[in-house]
């Protein structure tokens, strides 16, 4: 049953050292508040689930939070690379990560089926890829009715998953539209799930019926951070800041430059700072 | 005539390879540029669907991210992420998609993934992402890639996707029962694969190119079809239009409407 709970709260209440946990968004509605609050409070041996790890896993890494990820596209959208997971997998610096990687059909599919309580994924997949060689929980198994062989993945089931969303009503019920990516699968497949929405309205009454809306029964916690996906975007609120991810390739670059801006910019603020840094991008 | 730059040739003859009728699975960079392209000058009824699940999409500047919120705005529909893999992808509702590489060879594998050992890589490059079902749920793959030793290579390190795997029937004896790789675009020619072997054959050259400036470029020794072509230079229009995309997409990254 959702509660409405400040940032730090909501994060504080759902999240432990050694946690398996998912900050999904697919490059839209990226939960970044939430992911610098986990910072903030500086969790440790993380198993960080995403398909997409960008910019907050790139920085989740760069302060040593993580232990694995598991992942299928592992890039700053549209840039390059990402600097400082790389440091992590070639250098094991701040430490060293171990990865689990999949193809994003897999990813997706395993959380769907986690979502659906099943213990696999089934899917037409990984031929001839060389994935399966390095990854040895991708598996093939024969259909049982026309003998052909399908791959198999084990079902994601995190511990708990943080999603930013469009907005929630008064009673914790949570609505999100536009790209909305694998955020109710990873949802349903979590233990806990916490989110953090642009704004609370009244209710939900007069929307179109076919909306992607989680239950106030699905989620655990709720907290309001206007702008909370900066840089990336909410739609219908603030557009994407296409030159923050740029410049995040210059600041991921150097070991310094990236501990001087975690500092100024994640520990020494609080979520309230979100909402300045999407003014100038609202719709 | 005006002059042409090698990576526009490469953008737009990858454009002219796409029809109205085509339903066009987009990778990010060179791919969705000629996907652009294509659906602005002589395919307007072209298809474009990218994996963040925008179906039938008309961006008026080029994503950044292939999940830019342009995409949904000018979409026919947007689905989820799972379901765009399944229903549509996996589905075979597909008819080509349109993929980049960091290493190719000739018998159209990619690798995207690492250079250098998997565990001990020289450098991690960002993985698969859609690629490994791209490439074998889609009718045919077309790739774009700007020619360099370092790119085609003999050998690629990890097989991403899978193109022709060994050439031959390779994808036959997987049970795969779609086209693999089709077409290679690159900034100095045209190439299809060898009805038999399914080797990249260079099958047309852009306007100023020798066989030596592709020679030189491929790590591989390449072979030239018999009956080799002159690709034609672009057109005022077809210039034009790539341009234009271009510079309002600058327009657009660069922050623009954040500083007005």
């Amino acid at each position: 049953m959702s509660k409405f709970l400040p940032l730090s709260q909501a994060v504080g209440e759902n999240l432990g050292n050694g946690d398996v946990v998912a900050f999904e968004g697919f490059t839209h509605l990226i939960p970044h508040a939430a992911a610098h609050e986990a910072i903030r409070q500086g969790f440790k041996d993380l198993t960080l689930l995403r398909m997409t790890p960008d910019i907050i896993y790139d920085q989740m890494i760069g302060m040593g939070m993580a232990k694995k990820v598991i992942f299928s596209y592992a890039g700053n959208p549209g840039v390059g690379l990402l600097r400082r997971m790389r440091d992590a997998i070639e250098n094991a610096y701040p430490r060293g990560i171990e990865t689990v990687e999949h193809s994003h059909s897999a990813m997706a599919q395993a959380y769907e089926a986690g979502a659906s309580g099943l213990p696999l994924a089934l899917f037409r997949g990984y031929k001839g890829a060389d994935l399966p060689k390095v990854n040895p929980d991708i598996r093939f198994i024969a259909c049982p009715y026309t003998g052909e062989q399908l791959a198999a993945v084990p079902a994601h089931r995190p511990d708990v998953t943080f999603i930013h969303a469009q907005k929630a009503n008064q009673k914790g019920d949570v609505l999100i539209e536009g790209i909305i990516g694998v955020q109710k699968e990873a949802a349903l497949a979590a233990g806990r799930v916490v989110v953090t929405v642009e704004e609370v309205v009244p209710s939900f009454r007069g929307l179109h019926p076919n909306l992607c809306i989680l239950p106030h029964w699905t989620i655990d916690a709720i907290a309001v951070v206007p702008g909370g996906a900066h840089p990336s975007y909410t739609h219908g609120y603030y557009e994407r800041d296409n030159a923050a991810y740029l410049e995040w390739d210059r600041i991921s670059a150097d070991r310094d430059l990236f501990a001087g801006w975690i500092r100024e910019n994640v520990l020494g603020k609080t979520p309230d700072a979100f909402a300045d840094r999407v003014k100038g991008l609202r719709q | 005539m005006t002059d042409f730059t090698p990576n526009e040739m490469m953008t737009i003859a990858a454009a002219r390879q796409l029809s109205n009728d085509d339903v066009c699975f987009v990778g990010i960079g060179a791919p969705s540029a000629a996907c652009n392209v294509a659906r602005l000058t002589h395919a307007p009824d072209i298809t474009l669907i990218y994996e963040s699940g925008t179906i039938g999409t008309a961006p008026d500047v080029l994503p950044l991210s292939i999940g830019d919120g342009e995409l949904c705005e000018t979409a026919l529909a947007t689905v989820s992420v799972p379901e765009m893999f399944r229903y549509w992808l996996m589905g075979g509702r597909i008819s080509i998609g349109f993929l980049g590489a960091a290493q190719l060879d000739r018998f159209g594998n990619i690798n995207t993934t690492v250079i250098g050992d998997y565990h001990h890589p020289k450098v991690r490059l960002p993985g698969g992402g859609g690629a490994p079902e791209i490439a074998t749920s889609c009718g045919e793959i077309y790739i774009t890639l700007k020619q360099a030793q370092r790119a085609m290579v003999e050998r690629i390190d990890f097989y991403t996707s899978f193109g022709h795997g060994d050439g031959g029937d390779h994808r036959q004896r997987l049970g795969l029962t779609t086209r693999g790789p089709t077409l290679l675009i690159t900034d100095l020619a045209i190439w299809r694969p060898d009805s038999e072997s399914k080797e990249f054959v260079v099958r047309s050259l852009h306007r100023g190119v020798t066989r030596d400036m592709v020679q030189d470029t491929c790590g591989w020794t390449v072979r030239f079809s018999d009956d080799l072509e002159e690709t034609p230079p672009p057109t005022a229009e077809e210039l034009g239009t790539l341009r234009d995309l271009q510079a309002r997409t600058a327009a657009a990254h660069a922050g623009a409407r954040r500083a007005a």
